[in-house]
């Protein structure tokens, strides 16, 4: 046998068994309960739209990387994944060419200007859902569908908005010294229905962004991420425990501590966002403190703009925020190394 | 729940190839290969010359130093050269070649099949002489472990029979064919450190071993089998010290710091074997393994021994050889030629098909942070690797560089398929070279 025959390389030379694609179809696969779901409850639409989002990510990861001359290579998922949460992110019936627009701008600025996959600062797709939000906010908070058997605030006094619009307007009804006793009375009570009737949040027979109607489908697939150590369980864990601690204490109408916690957290696109976009692998950050800190971070701009922000909901731009914060974080968090207990004196000075 | 350390990654064991099969004596080849330099430390200083007859077991070197020990004829015969020879490390080194006559005449033994006689320095004396190593893989001389300096007190010695790399089964057949010879030698380690307590840590994938030395070690106090979690690294040193007493080792430091001290199983049956057979290192087991081979074995091999005679008594391979691998999977030493020599730190040869030594890929890291949650000495290898993937290597020592042991479990782990390990060693030779400049 000749030597020249033998492939030396630096140890280790085993791999476990595990790739980009593995992973990126083990979201999309966990993404396709929701999908089934908001199909069900909004109409096929919901399908188109989805498919829209994904083939126009595609095409434009592949455009982008022709344009910046390098390998093409569309199949590991991260665009599909893009494109589909995107969709995800859109009212179920806004005109078709907007996932199109949607994930061109997301593809575009928010990864392939940095470099393409690994590289980028903020979640595509929500650099895609800001642009769209800012772009055309009319279509992007009233092309909302009436869910199959229910309306679009899941209670039946109010029907003409979706449950976090229905609480901001009652807010801002209860905030307003002007308020008559009998609106404010009508304010209460609504606010009383929505907190008690979160089943049908629940189980997504409510008004919402096509993806994030269904709290428990969208459960089932972040659990299965979870299992499968595709999405590491401290930032959902501490993204919706701050949201249901602060909602708790400062968002109920009879003082602290008497906020609705199952309306705050099922409602909007927190399981949505707390389970796979703030889990985005490339836009957390790496250690383990850190990611505790991302999902507080997230928590606590989520409640911030819910509670005081024009936006009924923030769980999007808490999310492109703490991005941003990502590296910073990283920076700071970085774990003891094994058999340091303190730090070393010369590093104290360096800082 | 199971003694173990925080991090570390679950490979496939792949031990079924070789873990029931009985230890084979391999019989000498007709050239037997004896390099200079087998472990850590200053490599000895050859005392015989071309032409020379020597008999099994005759010292052929002098050491060099406190962390040196001599290196013996494995067999008799005649010396037919002294000159560059491939060697483990890659490349080529100093190598005195026997041709075995087949005789296997020994040289002088001094036996001590009572060795209660015994003080402490003579045990210490027969080690040195006997160029006991450590038999895990990094060959430390076993002398300098004994040694330990003045005000440094250990009160635990642990015998380390983790295995926790994947396809070896050289220790675990040791612990089942061998065990009073394993239970000697390490009653003349507490002996020779004047220490009441030792544990052996094995692997709970090994439920025979376990069995079997905690029956051996029923009557003895001093002794105790502990069952470990099944997970790599779990037979390195640090992690095999934390998960057996909690202790961490410092930065920097050594077991004896926080009054530890490590062996392989396998150095406690050499050590005995020395003491009182008085038979110095020259020969040890070696698992020989892959799924392309046809007969994979446990061997008992002469030190010197070619792989290629390893490689033939398995009767060959199914696939042509893409890769030899002296050690394991994780940590072992990729070899460029089959006539690498059998070293004392040489546990086993695993050959990869073609198809298995194709390398992955690799494909731009995602931040998923898997090597941040296994890396045992809480690392941040991926920000290690592109640190030194951009010559950053002053910030990549910042990032404790120097801290990483060698694992692999980042790269085994990597989903981009990154040669983490790789940049990491290539980042730690950079800064070596540069502070040599200096």
């Amino acid at each position: 046998m000749a030597d020249n025959k033998l492939a030396v390389a630096v140890s280790p030379h085993v791999r476990e068994d595990i790739s980009i694609r593995k992973i990126m179809f083990g979201v999309l696969l966990a993404l396709l309960p929701a999908l089934a779901g908001s199909v069900y409850f909004y109409g096929i639409k919901a399908l188109w739209l989805s498919l829209i989002g994904v083939a126009s990510a595609l095409a434009a990861e592949a455009i982008f990387q022709l344009i910046r001359g390098v390998h093409i290579d569309v199949t590991d998922g991260s665009a599909a994944i893009t494109g589909l949460l995107l969709a995800f992110n859109l009212p179920p019936d806004v005109p078709y060419w907007m996932p199109v627009i949607g994930a061109f701008v997301g593809i575009m600025i928010g990864k392939q200007l940095f470099g393409g996959l690994g590289r980028n600062i903020l979640n595509p797709a929500l650099v895609g859902r800001a642009f769209l939000m800012a772009s055309w906010p009319v279509d992007m908070t009233t092309k909302w569908i009436v869910p199959r058997f229910g309306t679009l605030s899941g209670i039946d006094t109010v029907t003409s908005a979706t449950p976090l619009n229905v609480f901001k307007s009652m807010q801002s009804v209860i905030a307003n010294p002007e308020a008559t006793a009998v609106e404010l009375g009508n304010a209460q009570q609504t606010l009383q229905q929505l907190g008690s009737n979160w089943s049908n949040m629940f189980f997504g027979n409510i008004g919402g962004c096509l993806g994030e109607t269904s709290a428990v489908l969208l459960l089932i697939g972040g659990i299965y991420l979870l299992i499968k150590n595709y999405a590491d369980w401290r930032i959902p864990l501490s993204y919706i425990g701050s949201v249901a601690l602060l909602s708790w204490a400062f968002m109920g109408s009879n003082g602290l501590f008497s906020g609705a916690v199952p309306f705050h957290i099922f409602s909007g696109g927190l399981m949505l966002g707390a389970f796979f976009m703030a889990t985005d692998m490339v836009t957390t950050p790496i250690t383990p403190r850190g990611r505790w800190i991302f999902g507080i971070g997230c928590g606590i701009f989520t409640f911030v703009i819910r509670k005081w922000g024009g936006y009924p909901e923030g769980v999007s731009y808490s999310i492109l925020l703490m991005n941003i914060a990502a590296p910073l974080i990283d920076r700071y968090t970085k774990p003891r190394v094994l058999g340091y207990h303190k730090k070393p004196k010369e590093e104290k000075k360096a800082e | 729940m199971a003694l173990t350390f925080k991090g570390g990654t679950h490979p496939h064991g792949n031990k079924h190839f070789t873990q029931g099969k009985a230890i084979q004596v391999l019989p000498p080849p007709e050239l037997i290969a004896i390099p200079l330099s087998q472990h850590i430390g200053a490599p000895g200083k050859a005392l015989v010359k071309k032409g020379d007859t020597v008999k099994k077991g005759q010292v052929l070197s002098e050491s060099q130093g406190f962390v040196s020990i001599p290196v013996h004829s494995s067999v008799s015969g005649k010396v037919k050269d002294i000159k560059p020879w491939p060697h483990f490390l890659g490349s080529t080194s100093e190598t005195i070649l026997i041709e075995n006559d087949g005789e296997d005449s020994p040289a002088e033994q001094i036996t001590h099949p009572d060795w209660s006689a015994l003080s402490p320095d003579d045990i210490r004396r027969i080690a040195r002489e006997a160029g006991l190593a450590g038999m895990g893989g990094a060959a430390f001389p076993t002398v300098v472990k004994l040694s330990p300096p003045a005000g440094k007190i250990i009160d635990t010695v642990i015998l380390n029979g983790a295995e926790c790399e994947p396809y070896l089964t050289a220790d675990h057949r040791l612990m089942l064919e061998y065990p009073d010879d394993i239970i000697e030698g390490i009653k003349m380690i507490l002996f020779t450190l004047g220490v009441k307590r030792a544990l052996i840590g094995i692997e709970k994938n090994k439920p025979d071993a376990i069995k079997l030395l905690t029956e051996k070690t029923a009557n003895i106090n001093e002794i105790k089998v502990v069952g470990v979690k099944v997970k790599y690294p779990q037979g390195a040193e640090k992690q095999l010290i934390d998960a057996i007493t909690g202790r961490k080792v410092p930065s920097g430091g050594l077991p004896f710091d926080i009054g530890c001290y490590v062996q392989n199983v396998g150095t406690a049956k050499s050590l005995y074997d020395a003491v009182v057979k008085g038979i110095p290192l020259i020969e040890r087991v070696v698992t020989v393994t892959g799924k392309t081979l046809r007969n994979p074995q446990n061997f008992l091999v002469r030190i010197g021994t070619p792989i290629k005679h390893l490689i033939e008594a398995c009767d060959g391979t199914t696939e042509p050889i893409g890769k030899i691998i002296m050690g394991g999977p994780m940590m072992g030493i990729a070899q460029s030629s089959d006539e690498v020599p059998v070293v004392k730190g040489t546990s086993g040869i695993l050959v990869f098909s073609r198809k298995e030594a194709d390398l992955p890929q690799e494909k731009p890291c995602i931040s998923c942070a898997h090597c941040v949650d296994v890396c045992p000495i809480k690392l941040l290898p991926s920000t290690l690797a592109s640190l030194i993937e951009n010559a950053r290597f002053e910030e990549a020592e910042e990032y404790r560089l120097f801290d990483c042991m060698e694992c692999g479990s980042c790269t085994f782990v990597c989903p981009s398929k990154r040669r983490i390990l790789h940049y990491i060693k290539w980042g730690k030779d950079e800064v070596i070279k540069s502070r040599k400049k200096k």
